[in-house]
């Protein structure tokens, strides 16, 4: 192959090329000049994308990465450069995203004596990343970013950080283009631990296939159903593996969990057997995990071998790669039916929809999330991608949105970071060109809505979904159940004008406070040519229903409305 | 419950610092730590001594074998394995103290390595029980200064240390 003599800098975009990256979302900086100068050299080659601040910028590659299943890049400079980057890359941490973060940073010589703008970037993003590397020289400098997309795609996907000081971005050393890194090779599952599992799905009555983020970033909806079909088990969804298996699947009861769907919760809890599939049983997702252990046998399915008993003591853990285990398991059980599970199933899902009615008639004001919700359902296509932010919000989309293919639901589940959903709409958006909904909250909005500019700039045609509760909703909710409604600073009043603010950027901009007027304006909005925010004004004292208490049982969840209004 | 790992580890720019701040996230603390190079000059072995339950054990590892340049972790089982301490301890020179001092270094195989008029210094290596008895004996004769290189540990012949 063609070796020639090139600088640090250049050798990082032609790296970056090579690994196929067509998008760099980033920030310039005194550290990343050289790198800058080579964006602009090769704007032809390669896209950077200039977020409003770093955390944006390192969501936008979070959210390139979860749309495409790609690795997504993120650039930033050293100091204040890197510290913006902390959220977005704990955010890919926790959710398993795979993300190249490149940081400049001071020289070498400077390093270690507070050197304007330095900061131990290593050192900070040590616990938030899957691995993280700073290169001194420069003839490891390709060889370092290759190993970082190879980290970043194998096994449990992650993010992984390469910081790299401007003297060694100046230096020059031979270059060699190479092929885009593959994934290490996957484990796979022993034979004798697959028939374990076998076994006993064999001897269940009441199968419940339970899938997560694991079975979502591998693409596995297809093999869970067929599964589910052989065995004759319904299949649940954790929130990070919502989009996994199609809404239409007559099995799938939806995301489970402490704000999960009634029937796909009660579901969970009377099974007696779980095959738990990329999901790691997080606190969340099962309420009392003792409670939530007995009288049922676990099967759990993860690439990553710390993952297997690490919440949940399991009775057969096949660790490796998840879609040989999945198969394998398919191709071996025996067809089974169960009625007496099926016909307990139609129930429940008869009893979730007289909840869910009850909701409704019940409501104090009629513009409610379930009618929000149903209305977006109505209007999106199969391939509009969803984000959101964090809190009621959230809930509301996990729990009511209905999906038809994979990689359309973009949230931060496991770090819960409010202020994702912009960046993340963004990078989804230039990533497939498909229309991208942003669904979020007031407080949330109001964290990270200044990418309303990025998204202008880029004619991104983000619809922003702004429901208006004039409050800390979640928060707020969580004060009604635990603290007898005393609303330490959920209740903000606050006076933005939230129309004028998106106008202010460029963006168009409608408030609603029916859903007549609600559909008419996400109409408009979805063949817009430019972001639209529509800012929905929502009853302040809805909650998310039903809700599994913090460690609770099954039988401590909540389905009506219990909170002083002021 | 006391617990001794050994764990090999990429002779990496802050390898250390991986290890230790992972204790330290997954909220263990560490007791001891010694950190040397290998048979093979491209790892270090680091071993350390914490505290855990079954489960924390267990637990702890596979977190620690997760880290990228983590080669090689083991458990090392307490009857299986030659574990070792290495100690300096400075104590008052005095008349009383030096016939306590050579009776005790004669029972614990210690040797005198420095001897001026106002301390003593003497070195001493063993088990962990051995190092605890003789810090008892030293301890009347008034210690001015102490350390304690760590645990050591390897296995009885025969075993095989497993790759993560």
């Amino acid at each position: 192959m063609h070796t020639q003599k090139l600088k640090g800098s250049q050798i990082i975009i032609e790296t970056l090329i090579e690994q196929g990256v067509t998008h760099i979302f980033g920030y310039p900086g005194g550290q990343v000049l050289q790198i800058y100068d080579q964006l602009y050299k090769n704007q032809e080659r390669i896209t950077h994308v200039l977020t409003a601040h770093e955390q944006g910028a390192a969501h936008a590659a979070d959210g390139y990465a979860r749309a495409t299943g790609k690795v997504g890049v993120v650039l930033a400079t050293s100091g204040p450069g890197a510290t913006n980057l902390t959220t977005g890359l704990a955010a890919a941490m926790m959710d398993s995203v795979p993300v190249v973060a490149i940081t400049g940073n001071v020289p070498t010589y400077f390093i270690g004596k507070d050197s304007f703008q330095e900061i131990n970037t290593i050192g900070i993003t040590m616990p938030i990343t899957k691995h993280n590397f700073y290169v001194t020289d420069v003839t490891k400098l390709a060889e370092t970013i290759r190993e970082a997309f190879r980290i970043a795609k194998s096994g449990r996907p992650g993010p992984v950080l390469v910081d790299i000081p401007s003297d060694v971005q100046a230096a020059e050393t031979d270059f060699t283009k190479w092929y885009e890194v593959q994934p290490y090779q996957e484990d796979q599952a022993p034979e004798s631990e697959i028939w374990k599992a076998v076994e006993l799905i064999n001897k269940a009555k009441r199968p419940y296939i339970y899938v997560g983020g694991g079975a979502a970033s591998r693409n596995l909806g297809k093999a869970v159903m067929a599964l589910a079909d052989k065995i004759d088990a319904c299949i649940g969804s954790t929130f990070m593996g919502l989009s996994c298996v199609p809404g239409s699947c007559e099995r799938y009861l939806g995301m489970q969990g402490m704000h999960g769907r009634y029937a796909s919760t009660k579901a969970n809890w009377e099974a007696d057997l779980i095959i738990g599939i990329g999901v790691r049983f997080s606190d969340r997702a099962t309420g009392d995990q003792k409670a939530y252990r007995e009288s049922k046998s676990i099967i759990q399915i993860d690439p990553d071998f710390s993952e297997i008993n690490k919440n949940i003591s399991v009775d057969v853990g096949l660790i490796g790669d998840i879609v040989f285990a999945v198969g394998r398991i398919l191709k071996n059980v025996n067809k089974a039916e169960h009625p007496e599970w099926m016909s307990r199933i139609a129930e429940l899902k008869k009893e979730a929809k007289a909840i869910r009615d009850h909701a409704e008639e019940t409501a104090e004001d009629p513009f409610t999330s379930i009618k929000l919700f149903d209305a977006i359902n109505e209007l999106k296509t199969d391939d509009t991608i969803i984000t959101t932010d964090v809190g009621q919000h959230q809930m509301w989309a996990g729990q009511f949105l209905e999906f038809e293919k994979p990689r359309k639901f973009l949230s931060s589940g496991g770090l819960g970071a409010m202020g994702y959903g912009l960046g993340a709409a963004i990078g989804a958006n230039l990533a497939t060109g498909e229309r991208t909904v942003m669904i979020t909250g007031d407080a949330s909005f109001s964290m990270n809505l200044i990418e309303l500019a990025t998204a202008v700039s880029y004619k991104t045609p983000i619809v922003i979904v702004l429901l208006n509760n004039n409050s800390l909703g979640m928060v707020r909710q969580l004060q009604a159940v635990y603290c007898d409604s005393r609303y330490s600073a959920t209740l903000p009043d606050r006076k933005t004008d939230f129309c004028m603010v998106a106008q202010g950027f460029g963006a168009a901009a409608k408030r609603v406070t029916d859903i007549g007027a609600f559909k008419a304006a996400f109409a408009e909005a979805l063949v817009s040519d430019r972001p639209y925010v529509i800012e929905a004004m929502i009853d302040t004292w809805e909650m998310v229903l039903p809700m599994l208490p913090n460690g609770g049982t099954i039988d401590d969840l909540i389905t009506e409305k219990r909170q002083k209004t002021e | 419950m006391r617990s001794v790992v050994a764990i090999y580890v990429e002779n990496n720019f802050g390898v250390l610092t991986r290890v230790a701040g992972l204790f330290m996230r997954k909220g263990f603390n560490i007791d001891t730590l010694s950190v040397g190079e290998t048979e093979d000059p491209r790892y270090s072995r680091i071993t350390v001594v914490f505290d855990g339950d079954e489960y924390g054990r267990g637990f702890l590892i596979k977190q620690v074998g997760k880290l990228h340049e983590v080669k090689k972790i083991k458990l090392m089982e307490t009857d299986n394995n030659i574990e070792r301490e290495h100690m300096l301890v400075k104590v008052r020179n005095t008349t009383e103290s030096r016939a306590e001092l050579k009776s005790a270094a004669d029972l614990y195989h210690a040797s005198i390595v420095d001897f001026n008029p106002d301390v003593i210094c003497v070195e001493v290596s063993g088990e962990r029980k051995i190092m605890e008895e003789f810090l008892n004996k030293m301890k009347p004769l008034g210690i001015v200064e102490m350390c304690r290189s760590g645990i050591i540990c390897i296995d009885c012949a025969g075993n095989i240390f497993d790759a993560v």
